[in-house]
C-alpha cells in the first residue's frame, strides 16, 4: 500500500467516527471533554457552531454519530453523545451569549426563505452575520417547522425550542407569519437576490385501501394529526388507537395518543422488529409507555358499523428475501380483524411542491421533485436554492442544519458573483501535540469501563397527567460525570513519524488491542490478513507508513478498535508514535476554514 | 515508566487458546523498564509462546535473580508461580524447585549481569546438572540498573555510551553453553519475534536444559552507534543460521513441499522442531559441527541468531539421578516421611 496521506484532514476526520457520521460534523469528543471539564457554555457554543440547535438536537437528534461510535465496537454500547449535549444546553451561562455582531449597515443583498424550519433557520444564521437581508415566508403562526409541529412536547419543551429559534430571529430575521406562498413565480417577481426553498416533507403518506373514505373521520394522517395536538386543535382519541406504520413519527403517534385518553395502543408494523424505520431508542421509549408493537400485519381494509369506523382487517404475513431480485416478499397466512376507534397513517411523507410554476427554469424529476445539486444545493434555475427535506424527501433535523450551512455558501458565493463549486472553502485541519509531560496527556487517556448511563424518565404514571411533562430528565451530575469519561477520545489521534522509529515493538508489545504490526508491505488484502488482530472492519482504514529507517517494512495500524489510550507513545522510546488533537476546520458562509474550538 | 494499567478491553476477533484463554489473560502488571526496552519484547514473546502451547498459568514456574532482566518474570503470566532470588542465584532456585517439583514448566530470566558476572558458576552447573527448565538470558552488553558500564558479555572495541571502547574479553554464552554440554542452545533477538517465539515455544517444550541468549538492546544506554547491542547493530550483523518452526504434537504438519534442506527433530513428547534451509555442511544436533558453525561466524564480525544445537534424546536431572517420578509435592506425608524406623533401617545399610 502507498503511504497514508494524514495531511488530508477526511484521513484523522474518518477517525473520529462520531464526526464522520455526524451531517454537520460537530467536535464531539471536544465537547465532551469541555463537559468532562465543567465548561459546559464552551461546550455549548462549540456545538452550536457546526449544529446550530444544541437544545433542541440534545432532545431529538436522530444521532447518527451514536451507531458510528467506537466504544459500540469495544463494549457494545455506544457514548450517549446526544444526551451529554442535551447536559451542556441545559447547565450553560444562558447570560453568556457569544453570537456574532450583526452588521447595522446591510450589504444589499436580500434573500427570501420559504418555511422556517430548521434548514432555512441555518441559512439565517450563517448569512445574518454577513449582512444579508433575510426574510421568510412561513404558512403557520410559528416558527420551527417540524422541530415544532411534529415533534411532541413530551419530548421537546418548547422554551428549548423557542429559545433556540429566537437566537437567529434576534438576529434582525423578517418573518412573515400565516403567509403560505402560492406561486413560485409572484415570489420571485418581489426582485429577491436568491430564494432559498425549505419547505420540509409536509403531506403524510395515504393508504388508499377499502374503507378510508367512508371511515374519514376517525382516520387521521400522522403528521398532520400531531400539528392538529400541538396547536390544540384536538385534545382527545378513542381508547383503542392503531397506529399504521413504525417509524419516528409513528413513535410520536402513538404517545401522544396514550396522553389525549388512549388505552389500548398497538402499532402495526408490515414487516419485522430488524426492518423497523424508528430508531432503537424510540421504540424502547413507546414500549416503556405500555404501546404493543404488532409485527408482520398488513392493512387490507378499514372495518364499518353503520358508518363508524369499528376495526381493521390486517393480513397475517412472513417475508422471504426473493433469490432473483433479492428484495423481500410475502406470504399471507390469513386475515385478522382487530378492533379499534381511531387509526393514525404514520407511514410516511411527501414532498409536495404545487405552487413552484414548471415553466419558470426548475426541471423537475419523475417524482416530481426539483432538481438539485448534491454539492450547492442549487436548483437548475440560477438563485433558487433547495435545502432539508425539500430537497431529496424525509432526513431529519441535522441534515436540515447541514444542507443550511451548505446553501448558506452557495448564496453567498452567489450573492457576491464567485463559483458555487471552485470558490468553496475547503475543509482544513489543525493538528497540535497532545503531550503535556512524561505520562501527562492533555486528554484523559485512561479507559474507563462504565457502561453507558440509562436515561432517568418520569415516572409512568406522572407522565401522562399533561402533555407537556418531559419524559427524560437529563443525566444527572454523577451519570454525567461516568459517562464523559466513556468518550475514547478519538480525535487524539496516534500519529506516527516513520523517519524516528527503531522498531523495538514496544508500540506493539503495549496495545491493549493489537491494533499496530511492523511487517512487510503489500496489498491491503494482503496486509489485512498478516496483521497482529484480524483487520476485517472493512469500512475502517489501514494507516501505513512510510518504510522504516532499519528495516525497510512499514508501521501498519488498524483504526478499527484503537482506544487512544495513548500508550504507544508513551511506550515510544523515540516519540516516533505522537498523540496529536485533530481539529477539523469547517468552512461557513463568508469563510475561510474556521476553527470551531476559538469561539 | 507508565502510569495508567493497561486498558481492560481485547480485540475480539482474537480468539482463545485451547484452555479457553485469551492472550491478555497471560500478561502481567504492566512493564515499569524504559521505554523500548528490548526486555519487554522478550515479555511479549514469552506470553505469546505460553498462550500459543495452551499451558495452564498454575503450571509454569517463574524464577529470576537481580537486574533490569530479573524485573521480567513479573511482566508475564500474573498467575504463574514466581520466585525472585538473589543476585545470580536464580539456576540454584530453579534447580531446588525443579527438584520438588518436576511437572511444573520452568523459565529462568536472567541477564548478562546476573548469569555472567555474579552468578557465572550458576550458570554453569544448571547446565552441567541439565535442569529441565528454559533458561533466557537477555543480552544487552551492559549494566543498565547502574547507569550503562560494561557488563561481561561487551564486545572487544565496543563503545559505551560516553565512547569509551572495552577493551576485555567478553564471555560468549552460547559458546559457553555448547562447550558446557547444554542440550538445547539458541540465540534469538528481541526485535526479531517470528524468530524468537519459535525458539521459546521448542525451548519450553524440550527436556532438559533448554538456552536461549536474546539479544536485547538496552535503549537507554546501549543503542548508540558504536554498539555491538544495538537495534541496529544487531539488525546489520545479525545472521540467522537456522530457521526453525515449532511443530505442537497433534498439530497437522502442513509445510510447503521439500525444499532440499528441510529437517525434522521430533522431541520427547511428539512434537517437532523442524529446521527450515539447514546448511549442507551443518549438522543441528552434532555439538562439534554447531560449534564449528558458530565460531566461524562470528569471526566474520556476525551475529549468529537462530537453534543452533538441539540434543532430543530427552535426559534431565532426574533422569541422571533416578529420582521419584511423582513430584514430591503430591506425595502423601507418609511417603515423604516413612518414619524413624525407616531411617534406622536406611542407616543400617550404609554400616
Amino acid at each position: 500500500m502507498q503511504p497514508t496521506d494524514v495531511s488530508n484532514p477526511d484521513y484523522y476526520h474518518k477517525v473520529v467516527d462520531c464526526q464522520w457520521g455526524c451531517p454537520a460534523h460537530t467536535n464531539v469528543p471536544e465537547y465532551i471533554r469541555l463537559i468532562a471539564n465543567g465548561r459546559y457554555t464552551d461546550s455549548y457554543w462549540l456545538n452550536r457552531s457546526s449544529n446550530v440547535f444544541p437544545g433542541i438536537l440534545g432532545r431529538t437528534c436522530d444521532r447518527p454519530c451514536e451507531p458510528a461510535c467506537r466504544r459500540t465496537r469495544i463494549d457494545g454500547k455506544p457514548v450517549a453523545i446526544c444526551r451529554l449535549k442535551r447536559v451542556a444546553a441545559d447547565l450553560r451561562d444562558p447570560t453568556d451569549d457569544r453570537l456574532p455582531e450583526i452588521p447595522v449597515v446591510k450589504n444589499g443583498k436580500r434573500i427570501a426563505l420559504v418555511g422556517a424550519g430548521p434548514a432555512s433557520l441555518t441559512v439565517c444564521n450563517d448569512l445574518m452575520p454577513l449582512g444579508y437581508e433575510c426574510v421568510i415566508f412561513e404558512a403557520l403562526d410559528r416558527p420551527g417547522g417540524l422541530m415544532r409541529t411534529n415533534i411532541p412536547a413530551f419530548r421537546l419543551p418548547w422554551q428549548v425550542l423557542d429559545e433556540e429559534i429566537d437566537m437567529i430571529l434576534d438576529m434582525g430575521v423578517k418573518v412573515h407569519y400565516s403567509t403560505r406562498i402560492e406561486s413560485m413565480k409572484a415570489l420571485l417577481e418581489e426582485g429577491y437576490d436568491a430564494v432559498f426553498v425549505g419547505t420540509g416533507a409536509p403531506k403524510g403518506k395515504e393508504l388508499n385501501i377499502p374503507g378510508r373514505q367512508e371511515a374519514a373521520d376517525n382516520i387521521h394522517i400522522g403528521i398532520e394529526w400531531l400539528e392538529s395536538v400541538h396547536f390544540g386543535h384536538v385534545d382527545s382519541i378513542g381508547e383503542r388507537v392503531l397506529v399504521i406504520g413504525v417509524g419516528n413519527t409513528a413513535m410520536d403517534c402513538c404517545r401522544s395518543s396514550k396522553r389525549l385518553g388512549g388505552v389500548d395502543i398497538k402499532v402495526m408494523a408490515r414487516k419485522s422488529r430488524p426492518y423497523f424505520k424508528a430508531s432503537p431508542w424510540e421504540l424502547e421509549d413507546a414500549e416503556e409507555e405500555l404501546v404493543e408493537i404488532v409485527e408482520n400485519y398488513s392493512p387490507k381494509r378499514f372495518v364499518l358499523e353503520d358508518g363508524k369506523l369499528v376495526g381493521m382487517e390486517f393480513e397475517l404475513v412472513s417475508w422471504h428475501e426473493d433469490e432473483e431480485s433479492g428484495r423481500l416478499k410475502a406470504t399471507v397466512h390469513g386475515t385478522e380483524i382487530l378492533p379499534c376507534d381511531d387509526v393514525i397513517l404514520a407511514i410516511g411523507q411527501d414532498n409536495a411542491f404545487p405552487w413552484i410554476e414548471r415553466d419558470i427554469g426548475i426541471e423537475f424529476n419523475h417524482w416530481e421533485m426539483p432538481e438539485v445539486d448534491r454539492t450547492t444545493f442549487m436548483t437548475s434555475r440560477e438563485g433558487i436554492f433547495v435545502g432539508g427535506d425539500a430537497a431529496w424527501g424525509p432526513e431529519n433535523i441535522i441534515w436540515a442544519v447541514e444542507h443550511g450551512h451548505q446553501a448558506a455558501i452557495s448564496i453567498h458565493n452567489y450573492c457576491q458573483g464567485l463559483s458555487l463549486t471552485e470558490d468553496r472553502p475547503p475543509q482544513d485541519h489543525n493538528l497540535i501535540s497532545a503531550k503535556m509531560g512524561m505520562h501527562e496527556w492533555a486528554y484523559s487517556n485512561d479507559y474507563n469501563p462504565s457502561a453507558r448511563q440509562k436515561m432517568q424518565h418520569v415516572e409512568l404514571v406522572r407522565r401522562f397527567e399533561e402533555l407537556s411533562i418531559e419524559v427524560e430528565m437529563g443525566f444527572d451530575a454523577e451519570q454525567t460525570a461516568r459517562e464523559v469519561e466513556r468518550c475514547l477520545n478519538c480525535d487524539i489521534q496516534t500519529h506516527f513519524e516513520a523517519k524516528l522509529c527503531i522498531e523495538c515493538d514496544a508500540c506493539i508489545d503495549i496495545c491493549p488491542v493489537h491494533c499496530l504490526t511492523i511487517t512487510v508491505n503489500g496489498d491491503e488484502p494482503d496486509l489485512r490478513s498478516r496483521l497482529m488482530a484480524p483487520a476485517e472492519n472493512l469500512t475502517q482504514d489501514l494507516m501505513v507508513s512510510e518504510g522504516l529507517p532499519q528495516t525497510g517494512r512499514v508501521m501498519v495500524k488498524d483504526e478499527d478498535l484503537c482506544v487512544h489510550c495513548g500508550l504507544c507513545a508513551e511506550r515510544c522510546p523515540t516519540a516516533a508514535w505522537d498523540m496529536r488533537k485533530f481539529e477539523l476546520l469547517i468552512p461557513y458562509a463568508g469563510q475561510e476554514a474556521a476553527c470551531p474550538s476559538q469561539v | 515508566m507508565t502510569y495508567i494499567p493497561k486498558p481492560a478491553v481485547r480485540h475480539p476477533g482474537l480468539g482463545a487458546n485451547e484452555l479457553g484463554l485469551h492472550m491478555r489473560d497471560y500478561e502481567g502488571t504492566i512493564s515499569t523498564l524504559c521505554a523500548g526496552c528490548g526486555h519487554d519484547s522478550v515479555t511479549a514473546a514469552v506470553i505469546q509462546a505460553f498462550y500459543e502451547l495452551s499451558i495452564p498459568p498454575h503450571r509454569i514456574a517463574k524464577m529470576s535473580g537481580i537486574g533490569c532482566s530479573a524485573k521480567t518474570p513479573a511482566y508475564f503470566v500474573e498467575q504463574a508461580h514466581g520466585f525472585n532470588g538473589v543476585h545470580g542465584r536464580m539456576p540454584a532456585l530453579a534447580t531446588g524447585a525443579n527438584a520438588a517439583n518436576r511437572d511444573l514448566y520452568y523459565i529462568g530470566i536472567s541477564g548478562d549481569g546476573d548469569s555472567l558476572s555474579i552468578g557465572l558458576g550458576q550458570f554453569c552447573h544448571a547446565i552441567r546438572r541439565n535442569v529441565n527448565m528454559l533458561y533466557v538470558l537477555e543480552n544487552n552488553g551492559v549494566y543498565g540498573l547502574t547507569k550503562g558500564q560494561f557488563s561481561a558479555s561487551a564486545d572487544i572495541g565496543s563503545r559505551s555510551k560516553r565512547g569509551v571502547p572495552n577493551k576485555s574479553e567478553p564471555i560468549d554464552p552460547v559458546a559457553l553453553a555448547l562447550t558446557l554440554g547444554a542440550t538445547f542452545v539458541a540465540r534469538g533477538f528481541s526485535g526479531d519475534k517470528q524468530q524468537l517465539i519459535p525458539l521459546l515455544k521448542a525451548g519450553l517444550m524440550h527436556k532438559g536444559f533448554a538456552f536461549i541468549d536474546v539479544i536485547s538492546p538496552c535503549v537507554t544506554f546501549n543503542d548508540h552507534v558504536g554498539s555491538t547491542k544495538s537495534y541496529l547493530y544487531t539488525r546489520h550483523h545479525g545472521h540467522e543460521l537456522v530457521p526453525v518452526d515449532f511443530v505442537p504434537i497433534r498439530s497437522e504438519i502442513s509445510a510447503p513441499s521439500n525444499n532440499g534442506g528441510r529437517t525434522s527433530i521430533t522431541m520427547h513428547d511428539g512434537s517437532m522442531v523442524r529446521f527450515r534451509k539447514v546448511p549442507e555442511d551443518y549438522d543441528p544436533t552434532d555439538r562439534l559441527s554447531a560449534y564449528e558453525h558458530y565460531r566461524s561466524l562470528q569471526n566474520r564480525g556476525e551475529v549468529v541468531t537462530g537453534l543452533l544445537y538441539l540434543d532430543p534424546s530427552g535426559e534431565d536431572m532426574h533422569d541422571d539421578n533416578a529420582t521419584t517420578s511423582t513430584p514430591l509435592s503430591e506425595m502423601s506425608h507418609e511417603d515423604l516421611c516413612p518414619g524413624s524406623e525407616q531411617m534406622d533401617a536406611l542407616m543400617e545399610e550404609f554400616r
